[in-house]
């Protein structure tokens, strides 16, 4: 094949236009990616494309999912006897456990009620199957197959059986982004079970683990400690598990102790979630003071301003921002 | 006319395959280790067929849908892309009469100077900067490549397409 000289690719020298073009192009994608940062209307963009998205995404997937249906087909018939009668006795047992656990709910709730307060132990949940493309390296998130039009909300927590996985952090119309606890733009405000004391669990940088990074010098926290959302930002609902932790170290800068935790939901093996639809209970900054001024017939609609804007006052913009919203749910309040 | 047609669906083809491959969910611990296919596929085009196919515009269309697909800051693959193949366009003629060692130096290379790029990207974001091993796709890629040349080329020569 004899080689043409091409006068567009000459050996040495590049032509200007070339350059030209690729300052072009390189101003182009700089004007998207600002625009796309300060989030204006990008996501609208989004939003529409997800028609296309989606099933690709399922394309992508089927090499995952091709291997799990295989390794049902292929199982071995005593292993599936086993693991049956196994999960009869788990069943069993659960059921036992969960009908002493509803005795035990329904006398807190008559105590509760009692005191006359109006928390309830019931959890509105929407039970998710997890797509599971998981897109970064830094990055962990996953899909669920549940969105807008299930009614899902961005800002929803997630939870498993064994504690908080995250939170919904973009909606599509068949589908949702979760971001998991883990990610190292999350923070959950959480409270160490045995002590009460508040604190800050952030995702890690390069591990599937929580760090705590300012836990005060003379706290009590060992090695071996639960985590429970604290339920203050607004966000997560008191009382989850979040974690246990496994080591504690003084910081760098020597002024606080740095605790790491693992996860307690199971982040790499949930293949079903909860999403969560309760509000969290008003915990945290006192709710804004009804106003004392005219009397209580000529306020408008009292009993809703108190509500509605408690749920989204501590530092929860509502705003689609994706990792501002992240990064502001776990905002000391002090 | 149809043997032409048909090589545009190869090449079509090819990228969109390229653009599943990057999607394709692996075990939490390869995943530093995933290459960046979109990128090899289109250097591949790039030498191969040069301005003809792959141009600037072509690299930017590219690199927003995989933006798209991946559901990062919109234009941060179209910016990689394009200086990819701008820097690959202009040292073509070289490029390509490489001997594949010195081919595969160069992938590594112009792999790295994308990481390098996604990197003040990100800072730009305001992203945390990531774990050592991430750099470990470049070269993961980089090995890959005389593979991926090789097979793509004997495809196409099989197939008879251009």
């Amino acid at each position: 094949m004899p080689l043409a000289r091409e006068e567009s690719s000459p050996l040495f020298a590049g032509t200007a236009a070339g350059t030209l073009r690729l300052m072009f192009y390189l101003a182009l994608a700089m004007v998207l990616m600002v625009l796309d940062h300060r989030n204006g209307w990008l996501w609208r963009l989004r939003y529409a494309t997800a028609i296309v998205v989606e099933p690709v995404y399922r394309l992508a997937s089927l090499p995952a999912d091709g291997f799990h249906a295989l390794s049902v087909a292929f199982a071995d018939r005593r292993l599936l006897t086993e693991q049956n009668q196994r999960l009869r006795e788990d069943l069993l047992l659960a059921n036992a456990k969960l009908n002493r656990m509803a005795a035990v709910a329904e006398q807190n709730q008559r105590l509760k009620e009692l005191l006359d307060t109006q928390h309830s132990l019931e959890l509105h949940v929407q039970m998710a199957r997890v797509i599971g493309v998981d897109m970064g390296a830094s990055r962990h998130r996953m899909m669920i197959n549940l969105g807008a039009r299930d009614g899902i909300k961005s800002g929803q927590p997630v939870i498993d059986a064994h504690g908080v996985v995250g939170q919904i952090v973009e909606v599509l119309p068949n589908s949702a982004l979760v971001m998991l606890v883990t990610d190292p733009d999350h923070a959950v405000p959480v409270m160490i079970q045995r002590t009460g004391l508040r604190t800050i669990a952030y995702g890690s940088r390069n591990s599937q683990q929580l760090s705590l990074p300012n836990v005060p010098m003379a706290a009590d926290v060992h090695a071996g400690d639960k985590l429970l959302t604290s339920g203050l930002g607004g966000r997560f609902p008191q009382g989850f598990p979040v974690g246990e932790i496994g080591s504690v170290v003084p910081s760098a800068s020597g002024m606080f102790l740095e605790a790491h935790a693992a996860p307690s939901a199971d982040l790499d093996r949930a293949d079903e979630v909860l999403v969560l639809h309760d509000l969290p209970e008003p915990a945290g900054p006192p709710p804004p003071a009804a106003p004392v001024g005219p009397p209580a017939s000529e306020a408008p609609a009292p009993a809703s301003t108190a509500a509605l804007p408690h749920a989204t006052v501590p530092g929860t913009p509502t705003t689609s921002a994706r990792a501002a919203a992240a990064q502001t749910i776990g905002t000391p309040s002090t | 006319m149809s043997r032409q047609r048909l090589s545009f669906w190869w090449f079509v083809g090819t990228l969109a395959a390229s653009l599943v491959l990057m999607l394709v969910p692996l075990p939490h611990v390869l995943d530093a280790f995933k290459p960046y296919w979109p990128a090899l596929v289109l250097l591949y085009w790039a030498l191969e067929s040069g301005e003809q196919r792959v141009t600037l515009g072509l690299a930017f269309l590219f690199g927003l849908c995989a933006d798209l697909l991946t559901g990062v800051l919109l234009g941060e693959q179209a910016v990689r892309l394009c200086v990819l193949v701008f820097i690959a366009l202009r040292f073509r003629s070289r490029l390509r009469f490489f001997p594949m060692w010195q081919q595969t130096l160069a992938v590594l290379a112009l792999l790295l100077n994308d990481r390098f790029l996604l990197l003040v990207v990100r800072a730009f974001a305001g992203e945390s900067t990531p774990p050592a091993l991430w750099w470990a796709s470049p070269f993961v890629s980089a090995v890959l490549w005389p593979f991926l040349f090789l097979l793509l080329d004997d495809l196409r020569m099989r197939l008879r397409l251009q």
